[in-house]
């Protein structure tokens, strides 16, 4: 089950990218995201009884990751035909089978229990999503999938030298490989502290880069703003994913050697740091993708934050893995679909959008409640947690902080928010052909349901998948 | 003995990437580093492990034939052959490498080795290598320059993995090279929608998108 997870998205890629037919290349991505989201519904039941020498594998972390970027993934998968639609002048044999790849390879991801393995499929995730930036093909696009390429590689290459770190502080301890993350963990008192800490450093620099956490961001408003919607929200809410569960691969086993304390506060400042940028970049931000982008920036500080808080703020960060991945793709998306009907993603051209298309107009605006934190919606309850907790603990003051910074980041969103939702549509500005369709608003319909059915009820299966993630990433067990 | 010799020659490789203007010999110097860093095994005495021998052979096979030849096909489509007016001089940047290399020593001298390890020189080499690669794509304005600094970068890497090479697993050492290779293969292409884009390499001419 474990390959078949990781082998058949990335056979259907090479599928997608041999066959000729356009319309059946399309509808390959519906077809392989229900499939692949169908599969590991069903591997998730085993996600307890995973042998410790396992090669691949889920369990309880990888497996609640694997969830979400599946369920991400069939949204985006289901939107796609219809945006393809739209642009019938750019050929989508790359953007069908980069898609593809980045699935089989984000299973990679999620069940790889070596630290080296993690890092090759991450290396690989960020290459096979490149040619995605570059899907409009105009100097803008270019210009950012050159610095996503050039500052992701260099930025893995560092969370390699981490991971090798950490091998050299197992292998100082006399631990044997292969190294799988059971036998890091069980092992973890063996490690060299000083080796151990320098890798954590480097991989959480490196992994960082590619979860865009502040100040090593400076790609993601780039790549999320001249890319396509639908790419925007695979990345934001998939590929950033997987950077953070490499990150707390290596962090559980920092914890488990009993460093938690140095971690945590890396964590929590790297975090707020990551939330303020955001928020005084998102002040008069004119562009709406971009915008986007930094809400991705202050979100990733936001699961950094509750990690390094620990406890119930780290179940609950990683509740917000899927609150994140969930409301983002609402968010990219309907923004896609104002920019295709406005043919701009700027104030002041794009005004007034819930008069032009009034579907997306509302989504975005709703992705807006629901991403700042109003209930019902997911995001609400994970915020609202992770703040309760951090005020219980003895630095009151990160608490206090986190909860004035996003309320700065609501103002300073709703400002830009606002206005292109319901000002007046600007008069001389030509209307595209664009209109709001089942195909292009439906799939965003699910995910914002399905994130207000999150906030209101988590399963009981799921709670205790995350609960005892949540242990995993402590270093307990 | 001749472990030492090899790295020293690695150092040396490294003070010449940073001081040559030239973008060919550059690429050239960064691919015998490369291949220097794949006989590295061999002068450890490690040739009588089959998968060892394998391992060099790929590095070998990948760093002194399939790169340099990706990094041929993009030159020979771009006219501009000196990297013109780099962000800073030649002679900062080797004074640069030159600080790096101490830099590198200082931080190598906090972290301890292994009781017995024969491998004193591994992590300073490595983390100078690292800086220089770092150097080479901060200072440099060429697109093709900046990706030697990306390779001389992840030599710096495995000149550090190779202190765990009779450990590590082989599907983690396949994967890690043929990231590499894809990585530039990807690269070279982008390289050659911007010179098509912009009839340059330049990467300054990348700078519309800001806040």
């Amino acid at each position: 089950m474990a390959w078949f997870l990781i082998l058949f998205p990335l056979l259907a890629a090479v599928l997608a990218f041999f066959v000729r037919s356009v319309r059946f290349r399309v509808r390959l991505l519906p077809v392989v995201g229900l499939v692949h989201l169908a599969a590991v519904g069903f591997a998730l039941r085993a996600w307890r009884t995973l042998p410790a020498n396992a090669w691949v594998g889920l369990d309880a972390l990888g497996g609640w990751t694997l969830l979400v970027i599946a369920v991400l993934f069939c949204v985006c998968a289901w939107y796609a035909p219809g945006y393809l639609a739209l642009r019938p002048e750019r050929d989508n044999r790359t953007f069908v089978t980069s898609f593809l790849c980045f699935l089989g390879l984000a299973s990679l991801l999620t069940q790889a229990r070596h630290p080296g393995l993690v890092w090759v499929a991450m290396e690989t995730t960020t290459l096979a999503t490149a040619p995605l930036i570059y899907f409009n093909h105009n100097r803008r696009s270019l210009e950012a999938t050159w610095k996503y390429l050039i500052i992701g590689s260099v930025g893995i290459a560092l969370a390699l030298l981490g991971t090798l770190f950490v091998a050299y502080a197992a292998h100082m301890g006399g631990l044997q490989e292969p190294l799988s993350f059971s036998r890091l963990t069980a092992g973890a008192a063996l490690l060299s502290p000083p080796w151990l800490r320098a890798g954590f450093v480097l991989t959480l620099v490196g992994y960082g880069t590619k979860m865009g956490l502040a100040p090593l961001h400076t790609w993601k408003p780039d790549a999320y703003g001249e890319s396509p919607g639908v790419i925007g929200a695979l990345l934001a809410g998939g590929v950033t994913s997987c950077a953070f569960l490499a990150l707390l691969r290596i962090y559980a086993i920092v914890a488990a050697a009993g460093e938690l304390q140095f971690a945590r506060e890396l964590m929590v400042g790297m975090g707020l740091l990551s939330m303020l940028w955001a928020a005084v970049f998102m002040v008069r931000q004119l562009d709406i993708r971009r915008l986007l982008a930094y809400s991705s920036v202050e979100h990733m500080g936001i699961l950094a934050f509750g990690i390094g808080i620990g406890g119930r703020a780290a179940r609950f960060a990683l509740f917000h893995l899927a609150a994140n991945a969930l409301v983002k793709g609402v968010l990219f998306m309907s923004a896609g679909n104002i920019n295709r009907s406005y043919a701009s993603k700027r104030l002041p051209y794009v005004t007034g959008a819930i008069r032009r298309c009034p579907v997306s107009g509302w989504l975005f605006f709703l992705g807006f409640l629901a991403i700042t934190g109003t209930p019902p919606f997911a995001p609400f309850i994970s915020e609202f947690n992770i703040a309760a907790t951090a005020l219980t603990r003895p630095y009151l003051w990160t608490g206090v902080a986190f909860l004035v910074l996003l309320g700065g980041i609501f103002v300073a969103m709703s400002d830009t928010v606002v206005q292109v939702v319901f000002g007046t549509p600007p008069p001389d500005r030509a209307r595209t052909p664009y209109r709001d369709t089942l195909a292009t608003t439906a799939p965003l319909l699910v995910a914002l349901a399905l994130s207000a059915t999150l906030g209101l009820w988590l399963p009981q299966s799921l709670a205790g998948m995350i609960q005892s993630a949540a242990t995993q990433v402590e270093g307990q067990k | 003995m001749l472990t030492d010799l090899l790295i020293a020659l690695i150092v040396l490789t490294n003070f010449t990437l940073v001081a040559t203007s030239r973008i060919s010999k550059a690429i050239q110097v960064a691919v015998i580093q490369g291949v220097l860093l794949g006989l590295l095994p061999l002068a450890m005495g490690l040739g009588r492990h089959l998968h060892i021998v394998l391992m060099v052979a790929a590095a070998i096979t990948v760093k002194g034939w399939l790169i340099p030849f990706l990094f041929r096909r993009a030159m020979t489509k771009v006219r501009i052959t000196r990297e013109v007016d780099p962000y800073i001089g030649y002679t900062a940047s080797l004074v640069l490498c030159a600080l790096g290399t101490g830099l590198a020593l200082l931080l190598a001298s906090n972290l301890p080795l292994a009781p017995g390890s024969a491998f004193k020189l591994f992590v300073p080499a490595s983390l100078s290598t690292l800086l220089t690669g770092f150097i080479l794509l901060i200072t440099r304005r060429k697109a093709l320059t900046q990706v030697v600094g990306y390779l001389v970068l992840e030599n710096g890497i495995y000149l550090f993995g190779l202190m765990l090479v009779e450990e590590m697993p082989m599907l983690v050492e396949t994967g890690i090279l043929l990231d590499l290779f894809v990585g530039i293969f990807v690269m070279g292409i982008v390289i050659n929608h911007i010179t098509v884009a912009f009839d340059s390499m330049d990467t300054s001419h990348l700078a519309e998108l800001k806040d």
